[in-house]
């Protein structure tokens, strides 16, 4: 099982490195804002932790990473659909 | 249900690549919405024992703050909001790790960490570090955007060895949480854990020059990354491991492109530079200023046949976006052909100019960059600076100094440079700009919004 989460590991940040190379300038910031926003996917790891059954520390914890998660998620998509509807506009009108 | 978490992988890929391109950006941004959304309705779904009550209030709570933040966010401040966000995102990973400790089967009883296998080995107490010190460095980042002052307690050369001690200290502390297999130590390590690395979080920032502040918050978004991909390894869960790994690497190679714009390395960026060691002093530095007023910027104007704007973070600050792009227009009207010149990292982050005058509908095809428009300022006639500062400071071109080496904009080879700043106080890189003393340059000292809006009533008055 390990050894699967490592090759998974590994050919992901392979990919990472190819994904991106030429970026206008203009879309340096939302890119970055947006991939924050896609780093809360830790929040499918704060619900997992998320059971029933366990102690109060515990669950204190899982609702803490969920409520931090969720608001990089929820405020990092917003801004950075904030930053792109600007240039949505300028579209049509050309 | 592995499928629709490969769904999910897919979609995040996509969307990623959309968001590098202008046109499908918008689309791109969509598409990762989508698979946040399917990747969080898979996991509540695949839960057996999920704890509702926790999940719904920890989701109403996290996305009415998260929606506040984002809303009340003025265009200015966004920078410094990515940041924020960013290091909330990184504390969520460490905490993931953290209560993960407390409910793992295999770690009931005396067993410890290390019995788990090496890869949970590692990644707990690396998830605890990275996601902490992404706390802390982004909040310090947050701060230092905001325009506070935070000095390292220690002085220059104390401190390589302080970060040592202090990474040596995680290190010991993250041995002594994997090794032992008593629950109290376990807890008191894990808590030490990540108090030592959040000290050590928010130093590493601190040392850290203000205009390279869009640098370390890219860095920290690609470790945000990281710690999502280690809490993954934690969890055993495929799905963070490969997003996590996607945000760590292509924000590592965004975090490059950033340091290439600023003709820096990585390295120089993050073990010194440009410090608060170099401020200059202020305006008893300058002599030989000539300062104008927004009837004599109007005059010069009217004979202007090429006008080119420099935006820089002055502009944001003063909300001139819109009056500029006034401007813009009144003087289109009248037969000049008018530009705005873009450097790469004007404003607080790279883009950051773009998106403010995206805000006001300026043309697309008015926004020039910095190689395309550099050959073109000798042909110019005013350049009208409007609160930048180190991007056309032509010490840059110097062999040494702060800025050595830094590529600016040539404004200085214009006929006439209109500067619209409200002080001679330096700017973010701390030094002292020669353009201000040059023979064609003309000072107006004023707020940029209400300089421009006394030079489009003058204009307008224009004959």
């Amino acid at each position: 099982m390990d050894f699967y989460f490592v090759f998974v590991f590994v050919i992901a940040s392979l990919l990472g490195f190819e994904l991106i190379n030429k970026v206008p300038p203009t879309l340096h910031t939302p890119l970055m804002s947006g991939s924050n926003a896609i780093s809360g996917i830790t929040l499918v790891g704060a619900l997992l932790c998320a059971e029933t059954g366990e102690g109060f520390f515990a669950q204190s914890l899982a609702f803490l990473a969920i409520v931090f998660a969720m608001i990089n998620v929820v405020g990092g998509y917003m801004v950075t659909d904030r930053m792109l509807a600007s240039f949505k506009k300028k579209e049509k009108q050309s | 249900m592995i499928y629709l978490y490969l769904l999910a992988t897919v979609l995040f890929v996509v969307g990623i690549k959309k968001l590098t391109s202008v046109k499908t950006c918008r689309q791109g941004n969509r598409i990762s919405e989508l698979a946040m959304l399917v990747s969080v309705v898979t996991t509540a779904l695949v839960m057996t024992n999920i704890s509702w009550p926790i999940v719904i209030a920890g989701l109403i709570v996290g996305g009415a703050v998260g929606a506040v933040i984002a809303k009340r966010t003025p265009t200015t401040q966004m920078p410094e909001m990515v940041a924020a966000l960013n290091g909330f995102g990184g504390f969520s990973s460490a905490l993931v790790a953290m209560a993960f400790l407390l409910i793992d089967e295999r770690l009931k009883g005396e067993a410890s960490l290390w019995s788990t296998g090496v890869a949970n080995a590692v990644s707990t107490p690396a998830t605890v570090v990275i996601g902490m010190v992404t706390l802390t460095g982004s909040f310090v980042a947050y701060f230092k955007l905001s325009g506070k002052k935070l000095v390292h307690p220690f002085a220059g050369s104390q401190r390589h060895m302080v970060h040592g001690a202090l990474g040596l200290g995680c290190i010991a502390l993250g041995a002594w949480m994997v090794m032992t297999g008593s629950h109290t130590q376990m807890t008191v390590s894990t808590v030490l854990l990540a108090l030592v690395a959040a000290v050590l979080g928010a130093l590493l920032v601190m040392p850290i020059g203000g205009a390279d502040m869009p640098v370390v918050v890219s860095l920290l978004n690609s470790y945000s990354g990281v710690a999502g991909a280690a809490a993954g390894f934690v969890i055993q869960n495929p799905l963070l491991i490969v997003v996590g790994a996607l945000v760590g690497t292509s924000g590592l190679i965004l975090t490059q492109i950033m340091c290439k714009a600023m003709n820096r390395s990585l390295s120089n960026v993050l073990l010194g530079g440009m410090g608060e060691e170099t401020v200059a002093k202020d305006a008893k530095d300058y002599k030989s200023i000539k300062s104008a007023g927004p009837e004599e910027i109007a005059m010069l104007l009217d004979g202007a046949s090429s006008v080119v704007f420099v935006p820089g973070y002055g502009l944001a600050v003063a909300q001139a976006q819109h009056i500029v792009r006034e401007l813009a227009d009144l003087l289109t009207k009248r037969g000049a052909n008018v530009r705005y010149a873009i450097h790469p990292v004007a404003g607080r982050m790279p883009g950051h100019m773009n998106v403010l005058l995206a805000e006001s509908d300026v043309p697309y095809e008015q926004l020039w960059e910095m190689d395309k428009i550099n050959g073109d300022f000798k042909n110019t006639d005013v350049v009208i600076v409007v609160g930048a500062n180190d991007v056309v400071n032509p010490a840059a071109r110097e062999a040494t100094g702060p800025i050595a080496g830094m590529p600016i904009l040539d404004v200085d080879q214009a006929r006439t440079v209109v500067v619209i700043k409200r002080s001679l106080a330096p700017g973010y890189a701390g030094i002292k700009n020669p353009l201000f003393e040059l023979e064609n340059t003309l000072m107006v000292f004023l707020d940029a919004k209400e300089a421009l809006e006394g030079i489009v009533k003058e204009v307008k008055d224009l004959k």
